[in-house]
């Protein structure tokens, strides 16, 4: 990891579980399952943001560790779409 | 080529990358492991489009409070993992070892719990097996008609199941982590052992998050 100012790391703490009561909570609202499957996701995708980009110190990684780490994401995309055929 | 300096080629970064080995290492096998769960998580909702009547409503058959409170426990252990690293980069070691520590109990509270949990659910006949299942839903009488189906319970133990074991091999890797920095293992230096097991445990929270997400609040 290369120098840099030291991350908020408790801050972040904070917000993971800030979000984790609000993901719980609106799991339970009276809403269309799309909407909720929807606001959950992109949740637990922002969160998972966090973990990665703050946590794994992926914020302050060498642009090419980037390139690597997005290589499995369209693949999964792929792997995703040849499954659905199955059906 | 000296002795020395064959011992410390394997740490020397790889031409390119601008990361050591170990960690380019260990960032290849996390993205293995995103194709992994992948294939669990892809079959997972494809499984549930394709058979919408194996699967309940959220909370019904599940015990969401109790995994709200296992899912509360991973993103401390993250936190106090984390903080275990930067201690080690400011060169304190009895802060490495007090979080080091915290990390491993609530890591292990963490399998415990999941431990727990199946037991209950095996109970209530929340089963993998497809002659098995017989889940009623939490509190109803035993005798009661199935909620769901097997298909349910198949891909819950199967997912959740992988990512159990998963953390219970961190922690295994977390007590070795530990007991190297007990005897003075890590420096301010050299702490790269930290921060690949570091980036391993905040992999295993990340998964989980999603996990939490798709299988128990969906």
């Amino acid at each position: 990891m290369s120098e840099h100012e030291a991350p908020r790391y408790v801050l972040i703490w904070v917000v993971l579980l800030a979000m984790t009561l609000a993901e719980v909570g609106f799991a339970f609202m009276p809403l269309p399952k799309f909407w909720l499957a929807t606001g959950l996701i992109v949740m637990a995708f922002y969160k998972a943001y966090l973990v990665a980009m703050y946590y794994m110190h992926l914020k302050w990684e060498p642009k090419r560790l980037w390139v690597m780490a997005a290589v499995p994401l369209p693949l999964a995309v792929i792997m995703v779409l040849a499954i659905i055929t199955e059906f | 080529m000296s002795h020395a300096a064959i011992a410390t080629m394997d740490r020397s970064p790889m031409p390119g990358m601008k990361v050591y080995n170990n960690k380019l290492g260990m960032w290849v096998f996390l993205l293995s492991e995103v194709m992994f769960f992948t294939s669990l998580i892809g079959s997972y909702v494809i499984l549930r489009f394709a058979h919408p009547e194996h699967w309940t409503d959220p909370g019904v058959v599940l015990n969401v409070p109790l995994t709200a409170l296992n899912t509360f426990f991973l993103i401390c252990s993250s936190v106090t993992m984390v903080k275990a690293f930067a201690a080690i980069e400011a060169g304190n070691q009895k802060a490495l070892q007090m979080w080091l520590l915290a990390t491993i109990i609530i890591g292990a509270s963490f399998v415990g719990i999941q431990v727990v949990e199946y037991i209950a659910l095996g109970g209530e006949g929340f089963l993998p097996a497809l002659d098995a299942y017989h889940a009623v839903g939490r509190g109803n009488p035993h005798g009661g008609p199935a909620l769901g189906g097997p298909l349910y319970g198949a891909t819950f133990y199967a997912m959740t199941g992988f990512h159990g074991a998963h953390v219970s091999l961190g922690v295994i890797a977390l007590i070795f982590v530990y007991i190297k920095s007990l005897r003075g293992g890590y420096t301010k230096e050299n702490h790269q052992g930290v921060e690949v097991i570091g980036l391993y445990w905040h992999f295993v929270d990340l998964v989980w998050i999603i996990l939490f997400t798709i299988v128990y609040l969906i």
